[in-house]
């Protein structure tokens, strides 16, 4: 399955900006041709079938569908890992504003804050939209790898420090 | 399921004929079954005219085994042998059941019975002996199956039971071994609001993304889904499995008790019979404040007191709020996993007979901003919905083109340094999925790697529910941190968890199928069903050739079906190899030799395999409608 590719899986062009609509209404079509609960009186070598297909088609839609995932994606299917250990620069202003971010989590945290949490949230769910803008721009228009990897590294990191801030808000309800 | 199959020698035949399936809703207060008949699900009654089973069993003085209305009745005569809400103590040890003091019944840790050591679940002594949650819930499937199979006129091909879908890999596997234990053939163990949210879709014919706020007899859901051209897609599912109708029914009955000790000086502690007498009354109390301001509360216990008091529904509200709000927790976290905002939603199905207080209406309709849907009766539709889904996975043709598309509820992972947890598949991941991580080794020279599969989100490892631990060894001897093991995750439609590790240098392998400790063990089942039989025991070499002659029915039929539709998918040699197989496989059903059918099977399926990938190819590109996907390797 490690020669399957995402894109042409979903006949979707390999480019960030994606028709999210087209993303969905396939993965629906696929899963409806392929889910293993259409073969319960298939032979063995059609469920196997199904199931693998059932599968990637999962995987496939869990990583196009987010934005941090499907930029990290293309960049391997360019060749680069954009979380590897040779990959670990980043801006000195994004190291700042990092650490802002993660003292605002322990801040809001340890004074059970949950408006703060959100509102935190609500930030970096802003930055995060204005970098997928930047990388449509750095992937499919200028084809720029090198810079789309360092944009990516920051989206990844957005992502996980809202993961964080949820997790954060559910401890405390 | 191997004794079942044999039973039922009509599943391989004709596939064109109508096969019967049910869909079992075995609720915490009330069961159902249902089918589909001539194109509608219908819930199926009793002679009474009773859709609804009370999920209670009495084991009676005489040795019978009666559930449903009768045993209900005598639950204050006779409580410590009238079970009833088994559902919350399945796939749970004693140390889960957190208000035993208030429960009637005489708990057993199955642990302290040597002959039961394997078992961790907990165990009720009643006069026909020790009875574990399973064998309880397995006698009311039993009742809902010979309902079922009376009023079809045969017997039944199989049945989709339905579970909460905040139930976790323990509770599954005992409502499944409960099935087996009923001679029940479980096509799916379906979550019941993916369940009420099919009922629900069909019959509004729904496109749009829906909450279906379940709250049972004893445990809470609350799944978000999509609808969209018969796909129902889960986006987000939460809960609690362990509040329910039930608690509201507990907290009267501690206002009750509050209520007798402020005017009684000396208040005797409560008889089994007297705890049970008023916890019905206390559910009684709460079905007549649905409709009306107050309820009157009069009784007499057996130590002569008089129990007369009053409870207002302000007060029923006042007393219970904490349990409306618990509610709303996982709400706002499958909202927030779903990433949707209120706006999102257009609507809100309401689910479980504990739905129809007026408190809990209110409260979703404040949290959702609007007005709940109920044109669908809480207590059957979570049936309905798992009737159309076994209808379907029975193999009957359906009008209704629906395909469901279901999440895990909680995270799976696997224990690190540090009593840590490492999360592999995240909840709410949609099914099937396969997974796989890195790991590596701790010391120099470490040659094995015991692997403790866990379920929960907790980050600690004794906060999560354990479901297997397993050993890799034969590691190569290498320096810390320099051995590569893929441990791999793979969960299938049906919702079972298998966990397989591999050493990436060496190609060392070991590999688990995940059964958590709290079921039973196939043997026990095994010897459970043989105790039931009163003939003698079956001829095992019978009873083999019978499986082995079922399944080759079962891939020639298949096989056939195939290449009459799509045999232009591959070469006439190809073709003409898969038919020899075919007629060879034939022809070794006449004869005795069970094995030798099994390897012609094992044959025939192999010589397919090529065949299969490419209808499912040419499937695929028919769905996408005409893109053509010849060139991407499955």
């Amino acid at each position: 399955m490690a020669s399957n590719n995402y894109f042409q899986l979903f006949a979707l062009p390999e480019q960030f900006d994606i028709d999210v609509k087209a993303l969905e209404s396939n993965y629906r079509k696929i899963q409806s041709a392929s889910h293993p609960d259409r073969f319960v009186s298939a032979s063995p070598a059609e469920k196997l079938q199904s199931m693998q297909l059932a599968t990637s088609a999962n995987e496939a839609y869990s990583t196009l569908k987010k934005p941090a995932l499907r930029a990290k994606y293309l960049l391997e299917l360019h060749g680069i890992n954009a979380i590897a250990e040779t990959n670990t620069a980043m801006p000195a202003d994004f190291l700042m504003q990092q650490m802002e971010w993660r003292e605002r989590l322990e801040d809001a945290k340890a004074a059970k804050n949950i408006a703060e949490l959100e509102s935190l949230a609500n930030t970096l769910q802003a930055d995060a939209k204005a970098l997928q803008a930047e990388l449509i721009d750095l992937f499919d228009i200028k084809k720029d790898f090198a810079n789309a990897t360092d944009e990516t590294r920051k989206l990844i990191f957005i992502d996980k420090v809202s993961a964080d801030i949820h997790h954060a808000i559910e401890q405390l309800e | 399921m191997a004794l079942l199959q044999i039973s039922e020698p009509g599943m391989s035949a004709a596939p064109h004929q109508h096969r019967l399936a049910v869909g079992i809703d075995l609720g915490t207060t009330n069961s159902l079954v249902a089918t589909v008949r001539s194109g509608m699900s219908t819930v199926l009654q009793d002679d009474f005219g009773h859709a609804l089973l009370p999920s209670v069993v009495r084991y009676a003085p005489s040795g019978d085994v009666i559930v449903g209305h009768e045993a209900q009745a005598q639950q204050s005569s006779d409580p410590v042998n009238t079970i009833a809400s088994v559902k919350r103590f399945m796939g749970r040890s004693l140390n889960d059941i957190t208000d035993k003091a208030h429960i009637p019944y005489r708990f057993v840790d199955a642990s302290s019975d040597s002959t039961n050591a394997t078992k961790r679940s907990l165990q009720l002594q009643t006069r026909a002996g020790l009875k574990s949650p399973v064998e309880i819930s397995a006698d009311i499937l039993k009742t809902l199956k010979a309902r079922a199979e009376k009023s079809l006129g045969g017997e039944l091909v199989g049945a989709v039971i339905t579970v909460p879908a905040y139930f976790d890999d323990a509770q599954r596997q005992a409502t499944k071994d409960a099935a087996r234990l009923a001679g029940l053939n479980v096509l799916r163990l379906l979550n019941e609001p993916t369940a009420a949210a099919v009922a629900y879709g069909l019959d509004n014919a729904s496109e749009g993304t829906f909450v279906i706020y379940d709250l049972g007899g004893g445990t809470f859901d609350v799944s978000i889904l999509r609808l969209s051209k018969g796909v129902f897609e889960v986006l987000a599912t939460n809960g609690d499995s362990a509040l329910g109708g039930d608690d509201f029914d507990h907290r009267i009955y501690c206002w009750i008790l509050d209520k007798v000790r402020e005017s009684s000086e000396n208040f005797a502690p409560l008889s089994e019979e007297d705890t049970r007498l008023l916890l019905t009354k206390a559910r009684q109390a709460k079905e007549w404040l649905t409709d009306n301001y107050e309820a009157q509360i009069v009784c007499k216990l057996s130590t002569g007191t008089l129990v007369d008091v009053t409870l207002t529904a302000p007060q029923l509200v006042e007393i219970t709020q904490h349990l409306v709000t618990k509610t709303l927790s996982p709400t706002r976290k499958a909202m927030r996993d779903a990433n949707l905002a209120i706006e999102d939603i257009d609507g809100v199905v309401l689910v479980g007979g504990a739905t129809r207080m007026p408190q809990i209406r209110q409260a979703v309709e404040d949290y959702f901003k609007q007005e709940p849907l109920t044109n669908l009766d809480p207590d059957k539709v979570v049936a309905l919905g798992a009737a159309i889904q076994a209808n379907i996975l029975a193999g009957n043709k359906s009008d209704d083109d629906l395909l469901l598309l279901d999440v895990t509820p909680l995270s799976l992972g696997l224990e690190t340094m540090g009593g840590l947890v490492e999360k592999v598949i995240h909840r709410n991941s949609t099914l099937p999925i396969a997974r796989a991580q890195e790991f590596t080794t701790y010391k120099d020279g470490q040659t094995a790697m015991s692997i403790h599969v866990v379920q929960g989100e907790r980050e600690l490892v004794t906060d999560c529910r354990s479901l297997a631990r397993f050993e890799l060894r034969g590691i190569p001897p290498m320096a810390a941190g320099a051995a590569r093991i893929r441990v791999t995750f793979t969960v299938d439609a049906d919702g079972l968890l298998s966990v397989s590790a591999r050493e990436q240098s060496t190609g060392v392998e070991a590999h688990i199928e995940v059964k958590p400790s709290y079921g039973l063990s196939e043997d026990e089942i095994t010897s459970m069903l043989k105790a039931s039989f009163t003939s003698a025991e079956e001829d095992k070499k019978a009873r083999m050739l019978a499986e082995a002659r079922v399944s080759a029915g079962a891939i020639i039929s298949s096989v056939s079906a195939a290449l009459a539709a799509d045999g232009n998918l591959i070469s006439d040699a190809e073709k003409n190899a898969i038919e020899a197989e075919i007629r060879r496989l034939e022809s070794l059903t006449q004869a005795q030799d069970a094995d030798a059918i099994n390897k012609a099977v094992d044959t025939l399926n192999h010589a397919t395999e090529a065949f299969a990938a490419a209808r499912m190819n040419a499937s695929v590109s028919r769905a996408l409608s005409g893109k053509n996907l010849d060139d991407i390797k499955l």
